[in-house]
């Protein structure tokens, strides 16, 4: 983050001003990627006016980057329209997240027209086989990476991110080589959200820990390996005041349906658009406020942890497990891999009999949660989301 | 003495965030935020109104400044934002697409 972002992000905070969200258009999609945590069908998306009341809201309210993504935000046909508004008329920074298959040369020239800000393609391997076996398209590598020429040859910022599982892990050090051949930028992604019905199957496709061990000591990824896989020192008090994320403190997430979460893997329903000013949900929810009101200090078995000041843990994460003042088992794991030093809630699962050896337990996961329906009135508690 | 028009270049991105106006650079993505005055020629350029009009009414109402000085100042200012591509700057009025895109917020 630069120096002047970083300057009005603290400026939003101060100010309680949503300056990033994520809003998905869809949830449809022309690609079935096997550990993708969507459903889908069209529950009932927002209409063409709807987003664009929303959008009239969202600039009203503060927001500057605007991240367009989806399912796949090109099957919506009033995907320009939309993106002319947000651009054009309420000049939001806007970011996009496709797969890219359907960009082809003019869909690129009208996106460089409206002045995007990056896009962001997800490319899984640069095996056509490997590819094509994840996102279940026959085709789509070659489209996708056409796509990013197109795009590229625009002048655009183009983003491929690789998203690591265990069928395309070998494949991330050819993948950033064809970036850098691209002449765009990669990032690489081990983590895999459970399901928004709650169902964590699809951890299983996740990388196990050698394979994580190995890109964590890979030094063209994390600089210097000694330092990034260091034990953190004992926070001191101030350190603990630090917030977990940005979720909820100056970003959120809009799903097609109006929901407001705070982070796309962040489920916790705060309010809906549809019944309420996009602004008075963001400051008056008392879900909303909840999150706001964590600090490191208030996490319960993350505390007393090493790793507390270092840990890549995930409130949304810790949510789906049942407590979003909880540990985010998948972040604890990573902590451990990543420093041999196992986390305070694996060694409190160990000493309760719950796990096994914590360099070889799977982690055990108590309750699922499950995205409910909002209430008719405004607000819901944290506990009103845990099925 | 030839009259300069502004007109908000609509490839950057921008908002108010607490009376300060942040703007994305459409060029390559560079974040500047604007002082005061330089707010106000931002929301004032709308490729219509000269220059010298927007600091007679707009910034010499706001600030206890001489017109001919203000005037020296602003075109100084309008062309260091022209020069990060922020706004543009022509001898010739300059037809906007969407002149309100910016004003408000």
């Amino acid at each position: 983050m630069s120096g002047l972002l970083e300057e009005m992000t603290r400026k939003a905070l101060k100010a309680n001003v949503p300056l990033s969200v994520q809003l998905d258009l869809t949830y449809r999609c022309n690609e079935r990627c096997v550990h993708c945590y969507l459903d889908h069908d069209d529950h009932g998306e927002m209409t063409t006016a709807e987003i664009k009341h929303l959008l009239n809201e969202m600039a009203e309210a503060g927001v500057f980057i605007l991240t367009l993504s989806g399912g796949e935000i090109f099957l919506r046909k009033d995907f320009f329209e939309l993106l002319e508004y947000a651009r054009r008329t309420l000049m939001f920074c806007v970011k996009l997240k496709t797969n890219a298959i359907m960009i082809r040369e003019r869909e690129a020239a009208r996106i460089r027209d409206l002045g995007v800000e990056s896009v962001q393609i997800s490319i899984y391997s640069h095996r056509p086989e490997v590819h094509d076996a994840i996102t279940l398209v026959p085709g789509s590598l070659k489209r996708s990476l056409d796509a990013v020429r197109f795009l590229k040859s625009q002048g655009l910022r183009v983003i491929v991110a690789n998203v690591l599982m265990t069928q395309n892990m070998q494949d991330y050090p050819a993948v950033r080589a064809l970036a850098a051949e691209l002449g765009v930028e990669c990032t690489l992604d081990p983590t895999i959200t459970p399901m928004m019905d709650g169902d964590r199957s699809v951890l299983g496709l996740g990388v196990d820990q050698n394979a994580l061990r190995q890109v964590f000591r890979d030094a063209s990824l994390v600089g210097d390996v000694e330092e990034y896989c260091a034990v953190s020192t004992n926070p001191d008090e101030d350190a603990l005041e630090n917030l977990p994320c940005s979720a909820g403190h100056t970003s959120c997430y809009v799903s097609p349906y109006g929901d407001v979460y705070p982070c796309v893997q962040f489920p916790l329903p705060t309010g809906n658009v549809r019944k309420r000013r996009f602004i008075d949900i963001w400051r008056h929810s008392d879900a909303m406020n909840d999150v706001r009101s964590i600090r490191l200090k208030d996490l319960t078995t993350c505390t007393s942890c090493s790793h507390v000041t270092s840990c890549t843990r995930c409130p949304g994460l810790a949510f789906l497990e049942g407590n979003m003042r909880g540990p985010s088992s998948q972040d604890c794991e990573k902590s451990f891999i990543r420093t041999g030093v196992p986390s305070a809630n694996m060694l409190a699962k160990k000493r309760a009999g719950a796990g096994q050896n914590p360099g070889q337990a799977h982690l055990g996961h108590p309750s699922l949660v499950q995205i409910r329906v909002l209430p008719p009135s405004a607000g819901t508690s944290a506990a009103g989301a845990i099925a | 003495m030839s009259r300069l028009y502004v007109a908000r270049n609509p490839r950057v991105a921008a908002r108010s965030l607490d009376g300060e106006m942040m703007i994305m650079s459409g060029r390559d993505s560079t974040l500047f935020t604007l002082n005061k005055t330089a707010t106000i020629l931002w929301q004032s350029a709308d490729g219509t109104t000269p220059l010298d009009e927007i600091v007679e009414h707009r910034i010499c109402q706001e600030f206890e400044v001489e017109p001919a000085e203000a005037l020296h100042d602003a075109e100084t200012l309008a062309r260091e934002l022209a020069s990060h591509d922020i706004i543009q700057i022509s001898e010739e009025p300059i037809p906007q697409r969407n002149p309100a895109a910016g004003e408000a917020r």
